[in-house]
């Protein structure tokens, strides 16, 4: 597959959940189990995607400088401190460390 | 006095909808900027300008498109497939979203073919967090329009920037690329149950990370949300169940003061 195949697939895919979300009936998908086990599915995803972004290369693990940063990231969340600035503050921890040449 | 009470009524009104368009502007220009990294991100995991702003036009749901740029920036186009699947897997809670603010965007196929682009989680938390069936439409329609357009214009504004820059670790893009996760999945972790969801989730994508290709370790993990979701293994003991969507279920957008209720 080329990346412009890929980009329009995925995001049909994506807009289509949304659409076909307007068409059911309403008692169909509003049960505890289906609202629940999509809310654990998000936090599943996104906890997989945390972690090969944060040590994933390729396919191996690599610690480097994004282990330090995701660390001090969650610091930062847990003292409500803005999206935005988190995700900078994250990115200035990396870079930092690579400047220096303490991680990789 | 009915000219008095009626005048309060619409008084009220006219609080409850300035109240949705207050939430709707801290909530969309909140979430807008944060387009600026999705943009500079998806460039530095191999996509072009244009590339990156179909996927923020078309597919337009924050989750859906990081982890496509993600899967992309580990295993190229090769792992189009897993990147394909993980990407319609996070958006399948929109599909849930859809089916709840439905009544609030009310009949007529044009107006909710255009609304079914626009709910995201940051649509259906102000909308559903208004008082009003009025104010909710505002909430939704203006919320959903503000972040649609800001966000547009701030992933161009990134893939131009990311473009600039060349090599992206230097600046600690790829950290910054998993920080957005990690932001994205902060507010969701306030009961014990998607907490352990989650460490489930982290386990297995690093044990599967050296023996699967790209892509598949994120869906393996998944299944963690199935073994405890359907059984509700750890579920709130006696507590009410989960409403399908809650403003306290949705992320609260980072800086809206949301989280402060």
């Amino acid at each position: 597959m080329t990346v412009w195949q890929i980009i329009i697939v995925a995001s049909i895919a994506v807009l289509a959940i949304k659409l076909v979300g307007y068409l059911v009936p309403e008692r169909v998908l509003q049960t505890p189990t289906a609202a629940r086990t999509a809310n654990l599915m998000t936090v599943a995803l996104l906890s997989g995607l945390i972690v090969v972004q944060t040590i994933g290369s390729g396919q191996g693990i690599l610690i480097d400088a994004r282990l330090p940063a995701i660390v001090a990231a969650a610091g930062l969340f847990a003292l409500r401190v803005p999206f935005i600035l988190v995700i900078v503050a994250a990115a200035g921890v990396a870079a930092a460390l690579r400047a220096l040449g303490w991680a990789a | 006095m009915s000219g008095a009470s009626e005048r309060t009524v619409s008084e009220r009104a006219v609080s409850e909808r300035a109240e949705a368009w207050r939430a709707s502007w801290a909530v969309g220009l909140a979430v807008a900027a944060y387009g600026i990294s999705f943009g500079a991100l998806a460039v530095a995991s191999g996509l072009d300008v244009w590339q990156a702003c179909v996927l923020s036009a078309v597919m337009f749901s924050g989750g859906s498109q990081f982890a496509l740029i993600g899967v992309l920036a580990a295993g190229g186009a090769a792992s189009g497939p897993a990147a394909i699947a993980g990407a319609t897997l996070l958006g399948l809670r929109n599909g849930l979203y859809a089916v709840r603010v439905s009544p609030i965007v009310g009949p007529g196929w044009a107006k909710r073919l255009l609304a079914g682009h626009l709910t995201i989680d940051e649509s259906t938390a102000v909308a559903t967090a208004q008082p009003t069936l009025e104010s909710q439409r505002i909430g939704f329609w203006a919320t959903g329009t503000i972040i649609w357009v800001g966000w547009n214009l701030m992933t161009l504004a990134g893939a131009l920037l990311g473009d600039l820059l060349g090599d992206v670790s230097a600046y600690g893009l790829d950290a910054a690329a998993a920080a957005a996760f990690l932001g994205l999945v902060w507010p969701r972790l306030r009961a014990l149950q998607p907490v352990a969801v989650a460490v489930g989730a982290a386990v297995v994508t690093t044990l599967t990370i050296p023996v699967l290709p790209p892509g598949l370790p994120v869906l393996v993990a998944a299944l963690v949300a199935l073994v405890v979701g359907i059984p509700d293994l750890l579920g709130r003991p006696g507590g009410p169940e989960p409403r399908l969507v809650h403003h306290d279920d949705v992320p609260p957008a980072p800086d809206s003061g949301e989280s402060e209720r």
